[in-house]
């Protein structure tokens, strides 16, 4: 039996913001089940009494000195992009009138 | 045209004036147009710039002769860039739609190391998109073929830039390296791959796949050649905050190492002849007068469980910065590893699943690096096979995602421990297909790695060649 079920792969979509049609998500179910069962495989190591490692270096706050320097300009800013208006970036409404969907 | 195979070789053409950087330019370029349609190593040709940096090349040498050599050390020296680097001017794309229109406002500052060396920017290579993946057919653009033998995938995700040096489209390119993506490349199309200690050479400007994981490296085909353009691009650059200048200086010695051979490198799911080739390398190690022993490293078989929990939660964080708004098409232009990888990111870091998946990893984590830091107490090195088989077929793994994450099965180990690792090509076998092995040290002993192979490769009077493609 698949470990992930399709209302699994529709809430990870959703939380990832990505659009699947019905046949990615049979598709998907299927792959990362397969993911998802071999890395269970990490319960059988006894960690009752480690520490997690999130990083390598050992470095704690790297700070740059604290000094004014330029970034880029408008220009290239907006170089990359065709949804702008008067120096802003154009996005969908993120807020809406009541009632209003 | 006789063209170098080296950047020692190239620059002493240059001194002598036997070729100008024009003539390199020119004879790549023409190499590309003529071979990439079938190996499609590069992905966009800089041939503007290319010039302007040839010419610019050609009068240095003119006005300041040999000196010019020692102002600019990789001066005349061609690179391709993985297409995760970004290029002040040049399209950049990750080999995904997404940011296939994309032309960055600035560069990366290895991107800019190299330029400032004397570097000639050729062009961008062919990847797995977003660096996802190990046979290089996870591009949105189609797959990088092998020159060695074109039915065969080059490795990934590095793909474009070891073909490219494989099929003589460069002298030097650039890779990423989160788990074995450098080196395993490198070792499917018989050149070296550097993969750095994490915290020596700057992310800064390189897309960010698994930040507490990708390492930035290189390709050469000589060690010599890996190791010039390391002093070029290692250091602090103030743009970000992993480089480290707090390590010590590194016992250099090439002789009389003590060389460890972990069992669990070796044993079941290894191909013989890649185990043959590889144990025939700790021969040579031991005839070359140092000390192999047996270790054991029992943890590092979870290196692949603990990566594939890690690397998608950090992927689908990075990657949630693709929204269309700035630059780039909008989410549904993802091809489906990144869909892939991004979903198990989300689930593993997901409200219930967080403790069981990504903290367990995190823990798991620091058992591997507890070992293999037992590990350099004892020993100095270690050798060990990069991949589990010889180059395989285009289209074998591709439908079985599970499949194709264990070819790194050999290679997580140095990435969750941030050491160096460095891909070393040994010959060929019978197929004429590339063999070779890995040497990985402890952190920051990048000069120790370079020595030990340059010894290994003097020893065995190893001559870098490149694919007759026909």
């Amino acid at each position: 039996m698949a470990s992930l079920t399709d209302n699994d792969i529709k809430h990870v979509a959703k939380l990832s913001r990505l659009d699947l049609s019905l046949s990615e998500v049979k598709k998907f179910k299927k792959q990362l089940s397969s993911v998802v069962d071999f890395i269970k495989q990490l319960s059988e190591v006894d960690t009752s009494k480690v520490e997690p490692t999130s990083q390598t270096t050992g470095l704690n706050n790297i700070w740059r000195n604290d000094e004014v320097s330029s970034g880029l300009s408008e220009e290239e800013v907006f170089f990359s992009t065709d949804n702008q208006y008067a120096g802003y970036f154009k996005v969908k409404a993120l807020l809406s009138e009541r009632g209003e969907k | 045209m006789k063209v170098p195979l080296t950047i020692q070789q190239t620059q002493e053409a240059l001194k002598k004036k036997d070729l100008s950087c024009v003539d390199l330019v020119d004879y790549y370029l023409e190499r590309i147009d003529k071979f990439n349609p079938e190996i499609n190593a590069v992905l966009t040709v800089s041939s503007e710039v290319a010039y302007s940096q040839a010419k610019k090349a050609d009068k240095l040498i003119k006005e300041l002769g040999d000196k010019a050599f020692e102002e600019f050390p990789l001066l005349g020296v061609t690179v391709i860039y993985k297409d995760m680097f970004l290029t002040k001017g040049i399209r950049t794309t990750a080999a995904s739609h997404v940011l296939e229109d994309y032309v960055p406002a600035y560069s990366a500052t290895v991107v800019e190391r190299l330029e400032k060396a004397g570097c000639i920017t050729l062009g961008k290579a062919n990847q797995d998109a977003w660096a996802h993946g190990s046979s290089g057919e996870n591009s949105d653009f189609g797959p990088t073929k092998n020159p060695w033998n074109k039915k065969l995938v080059p490795g990934g995700s590095s793909s474009g830039s070891a073909a490219s040096l494989a099929a003589d489209f460069s002298l030097i390119s650039t890779g990423t390296d989160t788990c074995g993506s450098i080196r395993l490349p490198a070792n499917y199309c018989g050149v070296l791959g550097l993969k750095p200690t994490y915290g020596s050479v700057s992310r800064f400007g390189v897309i960010a796949m698994a930040s507490s994981l990708d390492s930035i490296g290189h390709f050469g085909r000589v060690v010599s050649d890996v190791r010039k353009v390391f002093e070029v691009t290692r250091g602090i650059d103030g743009y970000d905050s992993t480089l480290s200048s707090l390590h010590k200086p590194y016992q250099i010695k090439s002789k009389g190492l003590k060389i460890g051979l972990p069992k669990e490198f070796l044993g079941e799911g290894l191909e013989d002849e890649v185990r043959d080739s590889v144990l025939e390398a700790a021969k040579t190690f031991e005839k070359m007068g140092n000390e192999i022993v047996e270790i054991s490293l029992p943890h590092t078989k979870y290196g692949i469980a603990v990566y594939y929990i890690i690397q998608p939660a950090e992927v689908s964080s990075n990657l949630s910065r693709y929204d269309g708004v700035r630059y780039g098409k909008s989410r549904s232009f993802f091809g489906d590893e990144a869909k892939r990888r991004i979903m198990l990111g989300s689930y593993v870091l997901s409200a219930g699943y967080y403790d069981a998946y990504y903290l367990k990893a995190m823990k798991v984590r620091s058992v591997i690096i507890e070992e293999v830091d037992r590990a350099f107490e004892d020993v100095d090195l270690i050798l060990a096979p990069v991949a589990p088989s010889l180059p395989f077929k285009l289209g074998e793994k591709v439908n079985d995602p599970l499949k194709m994450y264990l070819t790194d099965i050999y290679a997580a180990t140095a990435n969750l421990c941030g050491i160096p690792s460095l891909a070393v090509p040994s010959g060929f076998n019978k197929d004429n297909l590339p063999l070779g092995f890995q040497i990985m040290g402890p952190k920051f002993s990048e000069e120790l790695l370079f020595a030990a192979a340059l010894e290994y490769h003097r020893f065995i009077d190893y001559k870098p060649q490149v694919a007759k493609i026909t």
